[in-house]
């Protein structure tokens, strides 16, 4: 009588920021302060998400994002299974796809995938039933590390409306910047990319945020935060700056760039000395491990959230359920 | 030389608007067929049926010799039979590549027992398409090439292409150019624009296309060759066109469907299908190709059909191959987006997707 079955609700992803309104984005925003508030306690694990599997797919490799996804996961009582491409039948020259139809057999709720290649998470999303939260695919979207990144500027900063946050570096290669100017864009704050021109997109400003090659316009932000360069993914020769040098004197954020009052932040890892100046990543103005704190809340919250749909319970119910 | 099957002698009669532009025909006409010729025209009532002169596609990969399992000769001139086609020419791009006089009979031979619509041969423009050496371009003519070409690929030693345009002369064949400057294009995915940039995808920019066909053009004026433009995809390069033309140089042009109907707007769903080379650009190229097209610039259509494999395109977008498959949607796509808004005039298309810009001699 399968055709009296009402229809299923589409199955909800995060693949982009773009998949997100700003209600999504406050609503996971607050989940993740409520799941902030769990970790306090002495028990730190919530049976939510019991029964739940929930699947880590890493082609690519990462310390933080897939250590807080496996831990968010397990925080919330679900079943994980982590698969990184070095060591599995990857390496015997399985394709992505037929990777994940192997991997949705054993039906799992949520597949996080992390891929080198722009649009992975798309293709598992067409092949499996499962929610794919995408865990960076390539120079495109990282839309967890933005979340995460909010999270942290809330935090300390008590608002994301109306605030200034300079990127600095290399935005060509870097899916966290183009995910964080649209997740800023989302909850009213606003954005001015700056790094060498070589390495600033062109197009990048229809995004809605400001560009410009002058490190001193730093001095305006709220926020300045910090790119990685990406040297594994400029071909040799291709020349984006004639030497880490050269960028370290242009555009590395010293002591002397940061004004009273600015916080700093890197999704990590960290350059010292090229991007940033070991005294700043040392400061106090330097917010990168509550980024990773942040990490293990808004990937908990995401997970509870992608999980709960249509309509999410609101948090603060359901961690009184469970407290009880 | 086009080769094919021995066609069947149908017998019908049709009856429509006779619409065949180049021959300024445009009339209700009813047409009695018998042995595949016209054997009896008489006027009738009007009627909603075209009548319109087959199609000619300049640019058809057909995968054959080397990669039968994405196309062979007959699936592909199925195909283009489908689509409305009576004559393709095809890119000697393969495995092996189509430079030696052997290859090249070995093929014409093929389509004699497979082609279900004649079907022409090009022939590469350097051995190996590795851009060093050129073909016999000769004995390649001899053999039956409609043109030359490295298609997939640009020339890219500008010595080599002056070379290319001075030797090919002893043939008169024109050379059939991919224009691309690899330096420019390293690493591109999508059009350099606004998609690109939010999606973080490898910039391929409108000036690998242009520079590429602004020297092109220059070499092709100073040897005072034929040259023929492939599958254009830049307001640049159509402005480099254009004042070639108006000079009176000996230049013509194709443009796909795909860059008539789509933009790089396509590219968000991150669809492995809507990834070619060259890609898909802005609004602002595809009028600009469009006006080409409808004044004349750009005198034909081309699929540039290129398919590939399931299951190398079913991967990351990223990962994805160039090419997309055409000839039997090449019509109706257009119709659908370009005549029916009244952006294209139906008789502008049926002259371009019919027309011989590039050498289709007759006979085989």
């Amino acid at each position: 009588m399968s055709e009296l079955r009402p229809p299923a609700p589409p199955r909800r992803h995060l693949l982009s920021v773009r998949d997100l309104s700003r209600d999504d984005v406050e609503r996971i925003l607050d989940t993740a302060r409520a799941m902030a508030g769990s970790l306090d306690r002495e028990v730190k694990k919530l049976p939510t998400l019991r029964g739940r599997t929930v699947v880590n797919l890493f082609y690519e490799a990462s310390t933080r994002t897939l250590a807080s996804f496996e831990l968010a996961a397990k925080r919330l009582s679900a079943d994980t299974m982590s698969l990184r491409a070095a060591g599995s039948s990857v390496d015997k020259g399985e394709s992505l796809k037929d990777t994940a139809l192997t991997l949705a057999a054993y039906d799992p709720d949520v597949i996080v995938v992390r891929h080198p290649a722009i649009g992975a998470p798309q293709l598992v999303a067409r092949h499996t039933e499962a929610h794919v939260i995408n865990a960076g695919d390539g120079k495109h979207q990282h839309p967890t590390q933005a979340l995460l990144d909010l999270h942290t500027m809330a935090e300390r900063l008590g608002r994301l409306e109306g605030l200034h946050v300079a990127i600095v570096g290399d935005i060509l290669h870097s899916r966290v910047a183009r995910s964080l100017v649209q997740a800023l864009g989302l909850v009213g704050g606003r954005t001015t990319l700056v790094g060498p021109p070589t390495l600033l997109p062109r197009g990048i400003e229809a995004l809605g945020c400001d560009v410009s090659t002058d490190i001193d316009v730093i001095a305006d932000a709220d926020v300045i935060y910090v790119l990685r360069m990406q040297r594994e993914r400029m071909a040799p020769g291709s020349s984006f700056v004639p030497s880490l040098r050269e960028y370290a004197a242009l555009y590395g954020i010293t002591p002397e760039r940061v004004r009273p009052g600015q916080v700093v932040m890197h999704p990590g890892p960290m350059n010292r000395g090229i991007e940033i100046d070991p005294r700043v990543a040392d400061s106090g103005a330097a917010l990168v491990t509550h980024q990773v704190r942040s990490g293990l809340v808004v990937r908990m919250a995401v997970l509870y959230d992608l999980l709960t749909v249509p309509s999410p319970v609101p948090v603060e119910v359901a961690v009184r359920m469970e407290a009880a | 030389m086009l080769v094919s099957r021995n066609g069947r002698g149908d017998s019908l009669t049709l009856e429509g608007r006779v619409l065949a532009p180049t021959q300024g025909i445009d009339e209700f006409l009813k047409l009695s067929i018998e042995e595949g010729l016209i054997t009896r025209i008489e006027p009738t009532g009007s009627s909603r049926a075209v009548i319109a002169p087959a199609f000619l596609d300049p640019h058809v990969h057909l995968r054959t010799p080397g990669r039968e399992d994405e196309e062979t000769i007959r699936s592909g001139t199925e195909a283009a039979a489908a689509g409305g086609y009576c004559a393709i020419l095809t890119m000697p791009n393969t495995d092996p590549v189509v430079d030696t006089a052997a290859v090249l009979r070995a093929l014409v031979e093929r389509a004699r027992e497979e082609a279900v619509v004649p079907t022409g041969f090009m022939a590469a423009i350097s051995k190996g398409q590795r851009g060093e050496e050129l073909t016999e371009m000769a004995e390649l003519a001899a053999a039956g090439a409609s043109a030359f070409t490295d298609d997939g690929l640009p020339v890219v030693s500008a010595g080599l292409m002056r070379r290319a345009l001075q030797y090919s002369g002893l043939t008169g064949l024109p050379l059939a150019l991919h224009c691309e400057e690899p330096e420019l294009s390293r690493d591109g995915h999508a059009h350099e624009g606004v998609v690109s940039a939010e999606l973080g995808l490898g910039p391929y920019p409108s000036a690998a296309e242009s520079v590429m066909v602004e020297r092109d053009v220059a070499l092709a004026g100073l040897e005072e060759h034929h040259i023929h433009l492939m599958h254009l995809s830049a307001r640049e390069s159509v402005d480099v066109l254009r004042r070639a033309l108006e000079s009176g140089a000996e230049v013509s042009a194709e443009v796909t469907p795909h860059h008539l109907c789509r933009t790089d707007e396509a590219v968000r769903s991150l669809d492995p299908n809507v990834k070619m080379n060259p890609p898909l650009r802005s609004e602002d190229d595809r009028l600009a190709l469009l006006e080409a097209l409808r004044h004349g610039a750009i005198g034909a259509v081309a699929t540039d059909h290129a398919p590939h494999a399931r299951q190398e395109k079913d991967v990351p977008f990223e990962e994805a191959p160039f090419g997309v498959i055409g000839l039997e949607t090449a019509f109706s796509a257009l119709y659908t987006h370009l005549v029916l808004p009244g952006a294209l005039p139906l008789e502008t298309l049926l002259e371009r997707i019919s027309s011989p810009s590039i050498s289709m001699p007759s006979g085989g």
